[in-house]
């Protein structure tokens, strides 16, 4: 997994609040048992006029310039709840997203990410407004009309765990401790398991005789 | 120290502390399908991995296959196939118990596992799907993962999860005629929104869960994730191992004793405290139904469309705003009375017997509204032809219901078939996101009796007022 140290990019906003995972890649876009090639059919509801054919809808913000080359996502409350589709979380790497920005996550979708070196960075609603930069309040029509030049160099220093907008002010962020480390590192989770399998198997032998029901 | 019923299980699974703020969690039982189960048994197999334990992993098809009679492995879904021989060549070879199509125990994953006597009591369990704390509804710790996370569970049996808040929601009082565990939830998530639930697992209490019948407490749990909650549980009592007793993979003999002792045991200790805790009145619920594109826009089936106008805060108005344009609906305009193209009544969330039993309750003598498309699919191939065997399949297709084949159907659209652009369909389902049952279809949530009420009407309907048919 590519570890996720620090990263700057262009931030591109879609801050609806409950953007689901079928919204972020729908289920028909999950054509192959496979992780690759799912960028395309990112957002595709939204990003395109007529899914079938790809032809684009101009007025979303990933189809504008700057934001068609977006790594930083800037999302509302609640991104990513829904189905548990990792799909949307390689979607969003296929696409070249490496880090979501919002107020809330979904849980697993918050897990999803921290496996694929995709950063999930939670900040309050505020914060997020004020890296947007908006002019005026109206939060969905940055969504499709981005006309406001909101900040597009956004900065991530994840050990030091803050967000620097292109003004150069600071947001700090929370983030648990083994996530930080995963994500850091790019550790495989599964080999950093096995180094307790001592104590899994000790674990499972006493499990065994307290609870033998469960040993089908 | 005084603990609650999740508290309890946590720690009863506690096998490790990495040191990094997660606990390594034990899980007793993992269930795949072939949406994401393939994947994840995939990826272990090309990381040189194996799955330990398979004897505690189950896979079922659900997902992709098509409900019509006479299906195989050819899906209406282009790809389709592919996840159904994909899924079934990997559990095969890992020596994962499959309830493959054909199979008697088939059905949709939340249906079969309690069904089967796979999720008990006080059991740990995951799979890689979004509802799977419905078997919360037993008293089982169960919450949904990835992919990735499957296959850290399946090559190690564990999990490092980092221990979510407690809430507990208590419904006080006694649901009055009409009110299902549906509607329960549905007021929830509408009251304290699709994200209130965040951070949290959340048990759900008082006299009216105490009141539900097993079936019905696997509903309030199953659309936890709607709240956006962790998992969601109900302490588990002589209901729950009644349902549990004689079930295909529960304890029989000495093992039934002894598990029946360690379930009686899990129960939120008296002066346990919660982080947060919401107090519902059942006796003030009525039947609920979606207007919008989240959950959290439900209203009483008697009440008015909402007008964004009246919202504050800004991010939510823009969201109603939306989702009005979505849905075609006005605000201030009763809900009920709204015309629907079609009807269903299926998915993890009510398609058990007792939700069939209901909504055959409301259709019986009855016959849907001309022109209305109106689909029941059994949660499982054990639900469906228990189903059968009280003549519930003719009441539903006498009716002038599609009688189908067990499976997840039109839930989700994933590109076979679908509901129609602009079509307003009335389902018992649990996401009435945009697009979700269809390009550009309009979804309505409602409990099974209402969908069937609605059906007869031809347009959103209150359930309340269709009294049985004197037989």
């Amino acid at each position: 997994m590519e570890p996720f140290v620090h990263h700057s990019g262009i931030a591109a906003p879609l801050l609806r609040i409950n953007i689901d995972t079928d919204a972020i890649i729908p289920s028909r876009e999950m054509k192959r048992v496979s992780k690759k090639g799912l960028g395309e059919g990112l957002f595709a509801n939204w990003r395109y006029r007529d899914v079938a054919t790809r032809e684009e809808d101009p007025e979303f913000v990933l189809n504008r310039e700057p934001f068609r080359h977006a790594t930083i996502l800037l999302a509302g409350e609640n991104f990513g709840c829904g189905s548990s589709r990792e799909h949307a979380v390689w979607a969003l790497k296929d696409f070249g997203f490496r880090a979501v920005i919002a107020p809330g996550f979904g849980s697993i979708f918050y897990g999803n990410c921290v496996r694929n070196g995709i950063l999930p960075v939670r900040l309050a609603e505020p914060d997020l407004e004020a890296i947007v930069r908006l002019a005026e309040p109206d939060l969905e029509a940055i969504a499709l009309h981005v006309d406001a030049e909101p900040s597009q160099q956004v900065t991530i220093d994840l050990p030091a765990q803050t967000v620097t907008d292109a003004a150069g002010a600071d947001y700090p962020f929370d983030i648990g401790a083994g996530d930080k480390e995963m994500l850091l590192e790019g550790l495989d989770p599964i080999a950093k398991t096995m180094q307790l399998d001592e104590q899994i198997l000790a674990f499972r032998e006493r499990d065994r005789a307290a609870r033998p029901w469960i040993y089908l | 120290m005084a603990r609650t019923l999740a508290e309890k299980i946590w720690s009863q699974h506690a096998v490790a502390d990495p040191g990094d703020g997660t606990t390594l969690l034990y899980i007793d039982r993992i269930f795949l399908h072939e949406r994401t189960g393939s994947i994840a048994l995939q990826g272990l197999e090309a990381a040189g991995r194996s799955v330990r334990d398979p004897e505690q992993v189950f896979c079922t098809m659900d997902h992709i296959v098509d409900t019509f009679p006479g299906r195989s492995d050819i899906t209406i879904m282009p790809g389709g196939t592919e996840f159904i021989t994909a899924t079934r060549a990997a559990a095969t070879d890992a020596g994962i118990r499959t309830f493959d199509i054909g199979d008697p125990s088939q059905g949709i994953v939340h249906v079969v596992s309690p069904e089967l006597g796979i999720a008990l009591p006080g059991v740990t369990l995951v799979c890689p799907d979004s509802h799977t704390g419905t078997v919360g509804g037993l008293g089982a710790l169960a919450w949904g993962i990835g992919s990735t996370e499957a296959e850290h569970a399946l090559a190690t049996k564990t999990l490092a999860v980092a221990k979510p808040k407690q809430m507990r929601v208590t419904y006080s009082g006694q649901l009055p005629f009409g009110v299902t565990a549906k509607d329960m939830i549905l007021a929830l998530i509408g009251r304290h929104t699709a994200s209130g639930g965040i951070g949290y697992v959340v048990e759900f209490a008082g006299e009216a869960v105490r009141a539900l019948d097993v079936e019905a407490r696997l509903t309030l749990c199953n659309m936890a994730v709607e709240f956006g909650a962790w998992s969601g549980i109900v302490a588990p009592d002589e209901k729950t191992f009644e349902y549990v007793r004689g079930r295909p993979y529960a304890p029989t003999g000495e093992d039934w004793d002894e598990a029946l002792a360690h379930w009686r045991s899990l129960a939120t200790d008296e002066d346990a405290a919660f982080d947060r805790e919401i107090e519902l009145d059942a006796a003030a619920i009525v039947p609920q139904v979606t207007w919008g594109t989240s959950p959290q826009h439900e209203l009483p089936v008697d009440g008015a469309i909402p007008d964004p106008a009246g919202e504050a805060d800004t991010s939510r108005r823009k969201a109603m705003e939306r989702a009005l344009d979505y849905m075609a609906l006005a605000p201030g305009r009763a809900l009920a009375g709204t015309p629907i193209d079609a009807a269903f009544i299926g998915s993890c969330t009510n398609s058990r017997l007792s939700d069939l039993r209901a909504a055959a309750e409301v259709l019986r003598g009855r016959h849907v509204a001309d022109g209305i498309r109106a689909i029941c699919v059994p949660g499982s191939s054990r639900v469906k032809a228990a189903a059968e065997a009280e003549g519930l399949d003719r009441v539903f297709t006498a009716a002038g219901f599609e009688w189908r084949e067990s499976g997840c159907s039109m839930c989700f659209f994933a590109g076979g078939e679908h509901f129609g652009r602009e079509e307003r369909v009335i389902t018992s389902t649990n996401r009435n996101f945009e697009n979700r049952q269809g390009p550009g279809t309009r979804s309505h949530l409602a409990s099974p009796t209402t969908v069937a009420a609605s059906a007869i009407a031809g347009r959103i309907a209150d359930v309340r007022e269709f009294a049985p048919e004197e037989v």
